[in-house]
């Protein structure tokens, strides 16, 4: 279980996460926590034209959680605002175990977090960084500014 | 290489415990393993006496009444109370405490009072308190902590004492593993007529416990963290003081005679005891203080110290963890962090290597904000632990540091 869950390409964003930014500047107000380790993400997106251009983020927690945030943010860059709000509910529904988990052969490297999917003491750490996300979505969706 | 520092033979208790075989089990504040007599008890009872105890005039229900009254029999020797009346059985401390917490607080508690509790408290000893002030217009108060996290026993007689109406203090910290100076609150306490509830979910079954000795006027445990079979629990309770509570639940067993309109309640302990109780759970504790008590008490907790002493020295040169407390004188608990690795990526690749241990704020998140720290990692020793296993934690602890590390 062990060696399936902590692969290469996971450790290697955990050890070098992609996108990763100071976000001092964000009030903690907006940091997502998950209570029962203390792990805590800022996430910040900009866009144009409806296309999310950039996806930064601050993350304090374990492996999981760091590199599902550093994946997440690679895979996610680039796309219409409403497809990633569908992808990280398609996400987040694969790893609730509410569809399979072959499902997450279209998302890149995010396969590796299938492993996740068993887990559900860990299912927290990997959907932490896509509950973030979709609150900055669903803001800039809606048009409503963040605090 | 094990060595022979306890009188207690733990090769010979380890085969009482099977499922020992299966990993290294270092989670025993989370619950402990349970020995096979305690789980034949379990089944011995619904093969040959199941009935529902105290209004079943059969032989199986007489049966099954007098062992669950011998083992509440039980529960009044193994912590010395003075009576019966004074043992009430729960689903566990968090049980016991929210009980004291609603019927004190019914009776006792008006706005303006306070509820005196420690910021080291699992969440179990400190949740139950608030919602009660929440709801009494009562406030919290803390008892003044040493930075070693000690009472700060001068600044005791400072409390407002005069608006206290309870204090509610844990007996052994479930992070932290030391052993509370609840003799200087209690007697601080009762200089002020105000009852204590001492938490001893970590002390019952690792520490002797007499509560005549200790004086206090409640005291919560679970049966399940000293070898019961979980969903078990004591509310121990000064019977004076029991007497003057309102009942806590309503229901079947607890009441004395019921009108369509009003009820009057039955005595002590039945009066607490709302529904049919877990019959099963109170006898496979009441033969999990027998097994305890074979062993005895003053032995465990030496083996535990030797344990706790063991592990402290095959642990203090590693640079890379920083222990939560760093005295000598913890009871089998050390939490630590580790430098590099995440307690939940620890916990996993220990797991990898059958070594159980917790991550995360071990219910006690007031006590991690305090010490600005997320969350740690937690090592809990029992009696049937070894020095082997605390050799093996460190290899293991070393093997995560060169995979996390590269």
């Amino acid at each position: 279980m062990f060696d399936e869950l902590y692969q290469e390409i996971l450790m290697d964003h955990y050890r070098h996460p992609r996108n990763a930014a100071d976000l001092s500047h964000i009030p903690d107000s907006r940091i997502h926590e998950n209570p029962t380790c203390g792990d805590a993400i800022k996430i910040e997106i900009t866009s144009v034209n409806e296309m999310v251009t950039s996806i930064q983020h601050e993350t304090y927690g374990c492996a999981i959680s760091t590199a599902s945030a550093s994946l997440m943010s690679e895979y996610l860059k680039g796309k219409n605002v409403f497809q990633v709000q569908e992808e990280i509910i398609k996400f987040l529904k694969i790893m609730r175990g509410e569809l399979p988990t072959d499902n997450l052969d279209t998302f890149e490297d995010l396969v590796c977090l299938a492993g996740v999917a068993k887990l559900p003491v860990r299912l927290k750490c990997a959907t932490l960084a896509w509950h973030a996300l979709l609150d900055c979505i669903l803001h800039l969706v809606s048009g409503v500014t963040l605090p | 290489m094990e060595q022979l520092t306890s009188v207690l033979p733990v090769h010979t208790i380890r085969k009482d415990f099977p499922i020992l075989d299966t990993c290294v089990y270092f989670d025993n504040a989370a619950t402990s393993q349970k020995p096979v007599e305690v789980i034949n008890s379990i089944s011995n009872f619904y093969k040959n006496t199941n009935a529902n105890v105290h209004r079943s005039i059969h032989r199986l229900g007489e049966k099954a009444t007098a062992k669950y009254e011998d083992a509440r029999e039980r529960v009044r020797n193994f912590i010395n109370a003075r009576s019966v009346q004074e043992i009430i059985f729960t689903s566990g401390t968090t049980d016991s405490i929210n009980l004291v917490a609603s019927a004190f607080a019914e009776k006792f508690i008006n706005e303006g009072d306070s509820i005196l509790v420690t910021e080291l408290e699992h969440h179990s000893n400190l949740v139950p308190w608030q919602l009660i002030a929440s709801r009494k217009k009562a406030t919290l108060c803390f008892v003044p902590l040493r930075d070693d996290l000690s009472y700060d026993t001068e600044a005791l007689e400072k409390l407002p004492w005069h608006t206290i109406k309870i204090a509610a203090v844990s007996h052994i910290s479930n992070v932290l593993g030391i052993e509370n100076n609840i003799k200087s609150i209690i007697s601080h306490a009762h200089g002020h007529d105000v009852p204590v509830l001492i938490d001893a979910a970590q002390s019952a079954g690792h520490i002797p416990i007499d509560v005549q000795a200790m004086d206090c006027d409640f005291l919560a445990f679970s049966g399940h963290k000293m070898c019961g079979p979980l969903g078990t629990g004591v509310l121990y309770g000064r019977e004076r003081l029991l007497e003057q509570l309102p009942p806590y639940r309503g229901g079947g067993d607890m009441i004395h005679s019921v009108w369509k309109d009003k009820s009057s309640y039955a005595h002590l302990p039945c009066k607490f005891e709302a529904g049919t109780p877990n019959i099963v759970g109170a006898i496979g504790l009441g033969k999990a203080m027998n097994y305890l008590s074979r062993i005895g008490i003053t032995a465990i907790s030496d083996r535990i110290y030797t344990l706790s002493d063991y592990f402290y020295k095959a642990t203090r040169d590693i640079d890379s963890i920083q222990f939560l407390e760093t005295s000598e004188k913890t009871h089998g608990i050390f939490s630590f962090v580790h430098k590099i690795i995440h307690p939940h990526d620890l916990a996993q690749y220990l797991d990898s290597r059958e070594i159980a241990i917790r991550a995360g704020h071990h219910c006690a998140q007031p006590l991690h904000r305090m010490l600005k720290i997320p969350a740690s990692a937690r090592v809990s020793l029992y009696f049937y632990n070894t020095e082997s296993e605390i050799d093996c934690f460190r290899t293991a602890l070393e093997e995560a540091e060169r995979f996390f590390y590269v």
